[in-house]
């Protein structure tokens, strides 16, 4: 059977992956620039926009970073701002499990599906991390191994919050003078939260607005398995995708869940040229400019947590090991290599056989799934990955905000759509109908 | 002589202040929970260029019982739906302090800000209630006085925060290769009695630099914000709430019921009173539209108060009188604007450039 797939529009924040220098590239944080990538992923019938979340500051070497792009707007402000500007997009925002507490993460997520008449959606994402902790009363409570109990918790409290206002308790008599009868009322009582009272919010137009899970370990991937909508992936190639993909729908059957019940949606990125060869050319240009030579040095650092200014970008990999016992030299960025050694072995073996420079290993080794070619190429390759269980869909994150989206949807989304694999009209107002 | 102009804020809570409201207003009670709902209002209170609108809020329903409006949507993102579709009216929701993050308080309010392009207010509020400390279980409910100190401190906090980086911290020096000139960034380094923030913020300096805040001036320990609201229910004591905080805009709240006719007006109050009898807090008036407008002056001068913090009664029916009678009637005596000077709140408020703390240190 012919899968439809599923897109999504990731609000580029703070990454490398924008092209922060190019004169399009416009304000990271106007409002008008939401507004400009959500009113263009409506147009391309998308499924829903995205926001990450960071809520500190990356540091490396003791200073704040400064190549990368910095700053963003609060993400439950920003998306509730944004359903006055849309009809039918889903808005997705990362919240941390960590930095929040239930009742009010589920009145947020509540008020926005409220708001926005069916539209929002939460990314569950758990930050065990001391770094950010400095910013909130809590501080560093949270060891790593906890963040799932707590994040597990969590959410099956927000959802007993969401539920809380059984069917007719909004009663709406003016005549007799009932409003609403016995609402909200609630009690938890757990190891991570022992809370009790009444919830201020109605049932939402979705219900249960839609869960997304970004986690990679095998704790992350149970907990997607069992309970969210959506899991926003790294694994965006091919065999990678089919790899994650395959393991967590196996996951599925163990909570009693339907293979299409939860959406893979790994993130990726696009560039498209009048022929293939132009576009993988403008693609090398675009990595250059995302991999300046002080970021490559400082992504290098990231993993030998070591000093490594004195060597040239240009040149061989660092023939110094990794200092696997120093404290992280970069603060505030999600560490996906947890073996520093190993990972400097693989790359070195790579840079070898390969002959690149320190400059061209980071490209290659920051790259996600990227998507290059001509219109029509690129949209049979998006089909291709998707009918071949590599994903359900793409985040995809464009390299120039706010308009890097806008060529994607006036040149490929049409060929999707005559492939007959992506909507041309809404299903409903609500994402739920959208995804599902 | 012109009398001083006044400033005019009116609270869009519900469906209007008193409890019985909702069953004498025209509006379905489902659109309560509904943008639309108080966009309406806001561009009623916007035509009449007042300078802002307020939404109330807490961490749990209101009480009273099932004749009156429960629930409610937060009280931020609601103005946030707003802010893009409306263009000069000020945005104040009610933000607690109590049991909320100090760095979520200060980056949401600056993204209202954004978002509204320079309009944000923010009404600090302590969560004093067993039940509010019950949904979050991980401290008890504060004392009057320490809720009204941490409330201090969390404005305290959010003003350094919005202050931590310099207008000018994003250079794009692609020579060097700098996204921004970390030099302009700061640590906020706050240490309060009541919790820590180390800074900076992710969301830069918002518009107006400093988003209006706003405190009831109530308690003696009510910090001197921007804007101080006075609930006080006399004259007397309104004008003692103004000499007590020279440096802020102080604001009288003023519960309003409009009629044509003062029988009419009366005859309302006292229907809304017979559905659910009811005493609202600070200054009452029940009158005409040109009863009010003569008012108001009246008590500005006597107290010594910037402007009122209007609540109409019933929604939109009393807010359709001050914004159709009301405000034309204070125009025509030079008592207010004539429309909006400025774009942003502070403007409105006429409260000057916001200085930024660590510029340059
Ligand atoms: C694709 C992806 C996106 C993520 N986005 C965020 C984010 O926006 N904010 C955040 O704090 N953490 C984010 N995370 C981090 C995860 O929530 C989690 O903390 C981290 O992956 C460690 O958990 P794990 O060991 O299960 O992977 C993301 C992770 C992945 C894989």
């Amino acid at each position: 059977m012919t899968k439809q797939i599923k897109l999504a529009a990731h609000f580029p924040g703070v990454n490398n992956t924008t092209v922060w220098s190019d004169p399009a590239s416009g304000s990271q944080i106007d409002f008008a620039s939401f507004e400009h990538l959500a009113r263009t992923a409506e147009r391309g019938k998308f499924d829903f926009l995205f926001l990450a979340e960071g809520l500190r500051l990356r540091e490396h070497a003791g200073k704040i970073l400064d190549s990368d792009v910095v700053g963003r707007p609060n993400t439950t402000t920003v998306l509730a701002a944004l359903s006055a500007v849309t009809t039918h997009l889903g808005l997705a925002g990362t919240l941390s499990s960590t930095f929040n507490e239930p009742y009010e993460v589920a009145r947020q997520v509540a008020s926005i599906d409220h708001l926005s008449g069916g539209r929002a959606a939460w990314n569950v994402v758990t930050s065990p991390d001391a770094f950010t902790g400095q910013n909130f009363r809590r501080g560093g409570f949270l060891k790593r191994e906890d963040r799932y109990a707590r994040a597990e918790e969590f959410l099956a409290t927000v959802r007993e919050l969401w539920d809380s206002w059984a069917p007719g308790t909004l009663v709406g008599d003016k005549e007799n003078g009932v409003f609403a009868r016995d609402p909200g009322r609630f009690v938890h009582s757990g190891p991570q939260f022992d809370i009790a009272g009444e919830f201020t919010l109605p049932r939402t137009p979705q219900g249960q607005p839609i869960v997304i899970q970004a986690g990679d370990s095998d704790e992350g991937r149970e907990f997607a398995a069992k309970t969210a909508d959506v899991i926003f992936s790294r694994h965006g190639t091919l065999e990678d995708g089919q790899a994650f993909y395959h393991d967590v729908k196996r996951r599925l059957a163990a909570y009693g869940r339907d293979h299409g019940e939860l959406l893979i949606m790994p993130a990726a990125t696009f560039v498209l040229g009048d022929t293939d060869a132009e576009a993988e050319e403008n693609a090398r240009e675009i990595r250059l400019q995302q991999v300046r030579p002080a970021t490559a040095i400082q992504f290098l650092e990231q993993v030998w947590s070591r000093d490594l200014s004195d060597y040239d970008v240009d040149g061989p990999l660092p023939e110094v090991d990794p200092d696997p016992d120093a404290e992280p030299l970069t603060w505030g960025r999600v560490r996906h290599e947890k073996d520093p050694l190993e990972t400097a072995r693989r790359w070195r073996a790579v840079a070898e056989e390969k002959k690149l420079s320190i400059r061209e290993l980071v490209i290659e080794a920051t790259a996600r799934q990227q998507f290059v070619g001509t219109p029509s190429t690129v949209a049979a390759t998006i089909d291709e990955y998707v009918q071949s269980d590599a994903a359900d869909g793409f985040v995809l994150v464009p390299h120039l905000t706010p308009g890097g989206l806008d060529e994607f949807v006036e040149k490929v989304v049409p060929h999707l759509q005559e492939r007959g694999v992506f909507r041309t009209e809404y299903a409903g107002p609500t994402l739920r109908e959208q995804l599902f | 002589m012109v009398s001083a102009q006044l400033h005019l804020g009116v609270a869009i809570d519900g469906a209007g202040y008193h409890p019985a409201a909702w069953r004498i207003s025209a509006v379905e009670p489902a659109a309560l929970f509904t943008a639309g709902h108080y966009l309406r209002y806001a561009k009623l209170a916007e035509a009449a260029s007042l300078d802002f609108v307020t939404l109330d809020d807490s961490l749990a329903l209101q009480p009273g019982g099932e004749g009156v409006v429960r629930g409610r949507l937060d009280a931020l993102l609601t103005l946030s739906a707003i802010a893009p579709v409306t263009s000069r009216i000020g945005l104040v929701p009610t933000v607690t302090t109590t049991h909320t993050e100090p760095f979520h308080v200060s980056t949401s309010v600056a993204t209202l800000d954004y978002a509204s392009r320079g309009r944000a207010g923010v009404l600090a509020v302590p969560s004093l209630t067993a039940a509010e400390a019950a949904h979050f279980a991980r401290r008890p409910a504060p004392s009057p006085e320490d809720g009204d100190a941490e409330t201090a401190e969390v404005l305290e906090v959010s003003t350094r925060l919005w202050d931590s980086w310099e207008d000018d911290a994003i250079v794009r020096d692609a020579a060097t290769g700098r996204f921004i000139d970390r030099d302009k960034l700061h640590y906020v380094d706050f240490e309060g009695r009541f919790f820590s923030v180390k800074g900076p913020s992710i969301t830069p300096r918002p518009p107006q630099g400093h988003p209006v805040t706003a405190v009831y001036g109530d308690s003696p320990h009510a910090r001197a914000a921007d804007v101080v609201v006075t609930r006080a229910d006399h004259l007397d004591a309104v004008r003692a709430t103004a000499a007590r905080h020279p440096g802020a805009k102080v604001l009288a709240t003023v519960s309003i019921v409009l009629a044509e006719t003062e029988q009419g007006a009366r005859d309302r109050q006292r229907e809304l009173d017979a559905l659910m009898p009811f005493e609202p807090a600070g200054l009452s008036f029940t009158g005409t539209p040109a009863q009010l407008a003569a008012e108001l002056p009246r008590w500005a001068a006597e107290t010594g108060v910037a402007g009122f913090h209007l609540r109409p009664a019933v929604l939109p029916d009393d807010l359709d009188l001050l914004a159709g009678e009301v405000v034309p009637a204070l125009r025509a005596a030079g008592a207010f604007r004539s429309g909006y000077a400025g774009t942003t709140l502070r403007e409105h408020l006429g409260l000057g450039v916001a200085v930024n703390q660590y510029q340059g240190a």
